[in-house]
């Protein structure tokens, strides 16, 4: 199946936006997403959130032989795995442009950078090696895919454990995680990429693409650090024309945010490792309650509100008064129709961007100042007070979602969340009532 | 390869050349006769073919056409004799599928497509003999190869890799020196602007060497730039001798 493509409003607007440095979603130009970092029950098992990108990354290894140029070196072998599910863009073939392309980027990024001591993985020269295998699997595609997928594939690298394995003459033995602790891979550090999009031609730039941003782009630019300001990778795509003085700028943001997202990752591995020492539920077990896996979320859009107010006044004194016609009235006989006039249309609600949109709108036009017009901006007025309330009456799923958010900041503390979930059964009342218990 | 030097404290390297030396160019124009366009390439070691096809009509699946600008179609290949150990598939693994891709971009970023809308313009290039910069000399190759076919582009791509060894950087890298642990970076440049239409980068480099590398890389490509447009003078001037008879 192929994707929808974007209309040329859709396309018109997104750049506007972008001229005039403002985005969908209510970031600033070099601002990430939220960035979630969970972990599975399995060692090497994780889960990376990136907005409403979604990757999951699992780390596996296996005794093999070596490659005959390299005797005393281990495997590492990577694979994206972008799976129809994620997105209607991807289909079933094996090599993909875009997949290729990720692949030999995070390969680049996490080989070639020789972050991992690949020499400690030798069993017995020549005949025994550890092969280590980092599949990612994309969830859901809503942008930045190679971010979330790097951050992804070495936080789990660093959660892995292989087990320990000792030799005996030529016989080597592999103990069981009973039987001996399993070991940590050594790694000397830990690259990240980061994306930025380039837009008419390199004028404007944006650090984490969403999906949207990613299909109006000209260019890509994707350069991996670590924390000690080593570039590990530097890749553009697109057919754009770079100067020399923004790959500079380019370097120097992304050394900034490498830098907060090593932190996130550390301290993310950190929690897991108290909370597995805790003997907590953590991991798969735990996501699977808490209907992390399976639900689907929506987090609260930030919104712009600096003067809201003051516009929607602004904009209510200078209307003319609205010329109070009573809207011919149509009788609901059974069988006919009513059009438009006046009902409120609930179907964007869920849309996260139709918030912002509608405040575009109402803040550039203020032609016909309806009575419609006053109720919106009203409702606008109370949303950065009480979103989660207002929005609870109209949309009950969406109470999930303020929920979900709550928790999954630190998901890996397992007292702070609530432990008896109620009926899971029936969805929203567990949502409910997980609510009630927190207030 | 430890213990490998690969600057001597004479400032040469393990072929004798300078730091920032190139490697000798040599190339031709026109080599095939149905082809559109094409060229043979060397630069050191590294031999080169690229072959021009278009603009002509979409062939293959016809919802890639833009209709705006032309497509470019790239393949890259290396003959099963190009590197030491044979082989086995000259084309359509990840390397060579990445470096077709690679190579579309540069091309995509330097080739007027907007003048050819709704057709196709196909690159083949093909590695002969494999002595590291591959890439570099592809691009080459290619843009020699369209200029012959006469397709107009913004400005010839030059391209070039350079790695950095002991704070120094060093330019045209061959195979031992890409092999040997250097952090190498690919660079594709419009010279005239100082545009950079690929920028590759490999292997750990901190952020404040960054700078000369890039530098030091878009120099390299200006003196392969100067070299290619030499070739282009001779050739046509050799093609305008042939036809003024």
């Amino acid at each position: 199946m192929k994707d929808t493509p974007l209309s040329n409003c859709e396309r018109d607007f997104l750049l506007k936006a972008i001229e005039e440095k403002k985005r969908l979603d209510g970031r600033q130009t070099y601002d990430y997403r939220k960035l979630k970092i969970t972990f599975g029950t399995d060692y090497g098992c994780c889960f990376v959130d990136l907005g409403k990108t979604r990757v999951m990354a699992q780390v596996s290894c296996e005794l093999v032989a070596p490659k005959e140029n390299r005797p005393n070196e281990g495997i590492m072998f990577f694979n994206i795995e972008l799976s129809p599910m994620a997105s209607p863009a991807f289909e079933q073939s094996r090599q993909s442009e875009l997949s290729v392309k990720l692949n030999r980027q995070l390969e680049r990024c996490l080989r070639n950078s020789k972050c991992i001591d690949t020499e400690s993985l030798c069993v017995a020269s020549g005949e025994k090696v550890w092969q280590i295998r980092t599949d990612v699997h994309v969830l859901n595609h809503d942008g930045n895919l190679m971010d979330a997928a790097s951050i992804a594939a070495i936080t789990a690298l660093r959660h892995f454990r292989r087990p320990d394995v000792s030799i005996q003459g030529d016989e080597v033995t592999v103990y069981s995680p009973e039987e001996r602790d399993p070991i940590p891979l050594s790694i000397y550090h830990m690259p990240i990429t980061v994306s930025f999009s380039f837009f008419q031609q390199g004028t404007y730039l944006l650090v984490d693409p969403s999906e949207q941003e990613e299909r109006v782009m000209d260019g890509l630019l994707i350069i991996a650090m670590n924390k000690h300001r080593e570039i590990c990778s530097i890749q553009s795509s697109g057919g754009i024309m770079l100067l020399k003085e923004q790959v500079m700028r380019c370097s120097k943001i992304a050394s900034v945010k490498v830098s907060e997202i090593t932190d996130l990752i550390e301290k993310a591995l950190e929690n897991d490792k108290t909370a597995r020492k805790a003997g907590g539920r953590c991991g798969y077990a735990e996501s699977i309650t808490q209907e992390r896996i399976t639900a689907l979320k929506m987090d609260e859009t930030p919104v712009e509100v600096t003067d809201v107010k003051e516009t929607a006044s602004d904009i209510i004194q200078k209307a003319e008064p609205s010329p109070h016609k009573v809207p011919s009235l149509v009788v609901p006989v059974p069988g006919v129709g009513q059009v438009g006039q006046g009902l409120k249309n609930t179907w964007g609600l869920e849309e996260e961007d139709d918030d912002d949109e509608e405040e575009e709108e109402e803040e550039d036009t203020n032609d016909n100042g309806s009575a419609e017009q006053e109720e919106d901006l009203t409702v606008m007025e109370e949303e950065p007070h009480k979103t989660g309330e207002s929005r609870e009456a109209n949309v009950v799923e969406l109470s999930d979602s303020e929920e979900e958010e709550v928790i999954i900041l630190h998901p890996e503390t397992p007292d702070r969340t609530p432990k008896n979930t109620g009926s899971t059964s029936h969805q929203k009342g567990a949502a409910k009532s997980k609510k009630r218990q927190k207030k | 390869m430890a213990g490998m030097e690969l600057l001597s404290d004479q400032g040469y390297r393990l072929d004798g050349r300078k730091a920032t030396e190139l490697r000798k160019v040599q190339a031709r124009m026109g080599v095939f006769a149905q082809a559109d366009g094409s060229a043979y390439l060397e630069q050191g070691n590294t031999k080169a073919l690229a072959v021009v096809y278009g603009p002509h009509e979409m062939r293959g699946s016809r919802s890639r056409t833009l209709h705006d600008q032309a497509v470019i179609n790239c393949q890259y290949s290396m003959a099963t004799f190009s590197t030491a150990e044979r082989k086995r598939r000259p084309h359509g693994d990840r390397k060579s599928t990445e470096m077709s891709l690679h190579l579309k971009q540069t091309f995509e970023a330097a080739v007027m497509t907007q003048l050819y809308p709704r057709s196709q313009i196909d690159i083949y290039v093909k590695i002969l003999q494999s002595d590291g910069g591959n890439y570099s000399v592809c691009v080459n190759a290619a843009t020699l190869a369209v200029i012959d076919a006469g397709i107009p582009m913004r400005d010839y791509v030059c391209a070039c890799t350079v790695g950095f060894v002991d704070e120094t950087p060093l330019a045209d890298l061959c195979y031992a020196e890409e092999g040997g642990g250097v952090s190498s970076l690919a660079l594709a440049l419009l010279p005239r602007g100082g545009q950079i239409a690929l920028l590759q980068m490999d292997a750990r480099l901190h952020q404040d060497h960054l700078e000369r590398l890039i530098e030091a890389a878009m120099t390299a490509c200006k003196g392969v730039g100067k070299v290619l447009d030499e070739v282009v003078r001779q050739h046509l001037q050799e093609v305008s001798v042939l036809t003024s008879d």
